[in-house]
């Protein structure tokens, strides 16, 4: 029983992890209409920028402060993602109006080889290591309740709440803000925004940032766990079954349907995997996906789909 | 001036309804493969061939496949390379486990356990569609990546999944050479380029892009999405089936399942939206720019950096290669979101006016 429920718990905790970088691709979705295949190539551009420039800075200002290095470090990163949001939308997306979705996701895909080429062309290709300080050893809970308890990472549950955090801060923002009021308007139809006079290409560059800042924290807690390196630009892969799952739309859809897909992955593997030979987390992931869209072609969370002629 | 068809008059309805209206095309095409097939291996040295034509060729005929598929019945797919490793081993293993199966029809068989297999994972698009479809389709690409490497059988037992072939032999005509390659290679290209056209200038052609342009309306007029739809899955997957066995018989004759990865699916689909959706020719064009963008900056940006003194290393050369290529698809597809086949067309109507143009 207790293994159980620490499969399960390591499931929800990195289904959280997912839900983050599944969210990057849900804002940029509902705002532009673009299936953004470079979040993932985002997620390891910022986390190469934080690693590196937690290194760099101590050595330029000559601060040997490891959180004043760390919160500096933060604020260049951030400022880089602007600097790439901005550039994307102004040198590609606003040339590409009113494409077709194929030819948008292709665009994307050109945009994640350029930053995954230009990230590892200025900050290099080795493994670096993120270290903001997350304390890595597991601890025992709940021993009361079962015999041995369960043993949990305490990283994983830190990760978790910071995204639990930023989803709370960026449901605020949406909810709250004129700029999210503006931002859920072209969500809703772009012309009809436009027309009452909502800068489509500002608010582009807003979602983007937004989405900038979801790869950095994302990249943030991933390098911490794996080190800043190539593969993370897989974790979009790994995002991308959620984003089906919840409905390219919902960001209540995202978030559930990473905590489906990481308890599902992880029992899969647990209980499944040596029975067929093992590793079938990733397309367990999206077969998972394709039953649901089976049975709700929106996905679980997303706008119905009319057809009209 | 030399390409006009002034004083060309149509009489009957079979000349009508060629594949090639206008003779000067006609000439031009046979031209073309006439020289591919007699000059070209008179002309080209041997690295020229392993490099650049092979490969060429085989992708050319995988984006035929997609290009079936994404441009002519609009379901856009991230799974062909998948499809591409369906057909390489089930190839392989029609060759090896069936006693005295020839190579070709190995090739052949392969192609159909592609389609077949292709008509299982195209299910899913009588429901969804768009981009939900083509993340659908990544689960048929994570699917088999890892069928080949965990189940045992499909690869005879081999360690890391990797397998290999000796030369083929082809009704005697063993094929170990460069130009043999080659010739074998632009033999089924042809034949399957012939085909492809001929489909998709057919009724179930039409059927596709009715379905592409908008498939309520083409149910609406009585055409059977389901029919329309999976037999688009099963002759893309044909295609792109033979085209793996292809590439890993002929061009590769040893390979593991890496070698048709996801990054190959990603290719196949730049080749067909870089050339142009729903044109056989832009597929040529696309795979063309795909196989030659690499090599061409492999070979170019050393040659640069040596210019401002720079030295290069080979991991540099690496990114700056791929942020290159990025950047000159994205390029692209903000110049000419319709591919080189727009271009093409473009160019092939100027030059019917020229040099009077008005």
């Amino acid at each position: 029983m207790s293994f159980f429920l620490e499969t399960l718990l390591g499931g929800l905790m990195s289904g959280m992890l997912y839900s983050l970088v599944a969210l990057g691709f849900v804002l940029i979705y509902k705002a532009s209409g673009v299936f953004n295949f470079a979040q993932g190539a985002m997620v390891l551009f910022a986390a190469l920028s934080m690693a590196r420039f937690s290194e760099w800075i101590p050595g330029w200002l000559g601060m040997d402060n490891l959180f004043m290095a760390n919160v500096v470090a933060f604020v260049v990163s951030v400022v880089v993602m602007f600097a790439v949001a901005w550039l994307i939308e102004r040198l590609v997306l606003r040339h590409l109006v009113n494409q077709e979705g194929a030819t948008l996701l292709m665009a994307t895909l050109g945009i994640a080889y350029f930053l995954d080429g230009v990230g590892q062309t200025i900050f290099g290709s080795d493994i670096y290591k993120i270290d903001v300080g997350m304390p890595k050893e597991p601890v025992m809970m709940l021993e009361s309740v079962f015999e041995g308890g369960i043993l949990i990472n305490k990283e994983d549950f830190i990760a978790a709440f910071i995204s639990a955090l930023l989803v709370l801060a960026l449901t605020i923002f949406f909810q709250k803000t004129a700029t999210g009021r503006a931002l859920r308007a072209v969500a809703d139809d772009h012309q009809a925004a436009q027309s009452i006079g909502i800068p489509l290409g500002r608010i582009w560059v807003i979602v983007w940032c937004v989405a900038g800042i979801t790869a950095l924290v994302a990249g943030i807690i991933w390098g911490s766990k794996l080190g800043a390196q190539f593969s993370l630009s897989t974790v979009a892969l790994r995002a991308l079954p959620v984003v089906i799952l919840g409905g390219l739309t919902s960001v209540p859809g995202a978030i559930l349907g990473g905590l489906i897909i990481g308890v599902g992955e992880k029992v899969s593997e647990v209980y499944l995997g040596p029975m067929v030979g093992g590793g079938i987390e990733i397309w367990f992931a999206y077969m998972l996906a394709l039953v649901v869209l089976l049975f709700r072609p929106q996905g679980l969370f997303g706008e119905k789909i009319i057809d009209r002629v | 001036m030399f390409y006009r068809e002034n004083g060309q008059f149509k009489t009957s309805y079979q000349s009508d309804q060629q594949i090639f209206p206008i003779p000067q095309d006609r000439w031009v095409i046979l031209g073309i493969v006439a020289f591919a097939f007699l000059g070209i291996p008179l002309l080209v040295d041997e690295y020229l061939f392993r490099a650049i034509l092979i490969p060429f060729l085989i992708l050319s005929l995988a984006a035929l496949g997609v290009n079936i598929l994404v441009g002519y019945c609009g379901q856009i797919t991230l799974g062909a390379g998948a499809f591409m490793a369906v057909g390489a081993y089930a190839a392989y293993n029609f060759l090896i486990r069936v006693g005295g199966m020839p190579a070709l029809g190995a090739i052949l068989l392969g192609g159909l356990t592609a389609a077949a297999v292709g008509i299982v994972f195209g299910i899913p698009s009588l429901r969804v569609r768009g981009l939900y479809l083509a993340v659908a389709t990544l689960a048929a690409q994570f699917f088999c990546d890892w069928a080949f490497l965990r189940v045992k059988w499909f690869t005879n037992n081999s360690s890391s999944g990797s397998v290999s072939v000796s030369d083929i032999d082809v009704m005697g005509w063993v094929i170990s050479s460069p130009t043999d390659k080659y010739l074998f290679c632009l033999g089924i290209l042809v034949i399957f380029s012939l085909m492809a056209k001929n489909l998709v200038r057919g009724s179930i052609g039409r059927q596709w892009m009715a379905i592409r342009d908008m498939d309520v309306a083409a149910t609406v007029i009585g055409i059977r999405p389901m029919y329309a739809k999976l037999s688009a899955f099963a002759v893309s997957s044909f295609y792109v089936g033979v085209a793996g066995a292809l590439w890993g018989f002929v061009h590769l004759g040893s390979w593991e399942p890496a070698a048709f990865s996801l990054d190959r699916s990603f290719q196949l689909l730049f080749m067909v939206i870089i050339g142009g959706m729903g044109s056989i020719v832009g597929s040529f064009f696309g795979a063309a720019f795909i196989v030659i963008l690499p090599i061409f900056l492999n070979q170019i940006l050393p040659v640069i950096g040596g210019l401002f003194g720079l030295d290069v290393s080979i991991a540099l050369v690496s990114h700056v290669e791929i942020m290159i290529f990025g950047a000159l698809i994205v390029f692209f597809l903000i110049v000419e979101p319709h591919g080189i086949a727009r271009l093409w067309s473009t160019g092939r109507e100027k030059l019917r006016l020229w040099p009077f143009p008005h």
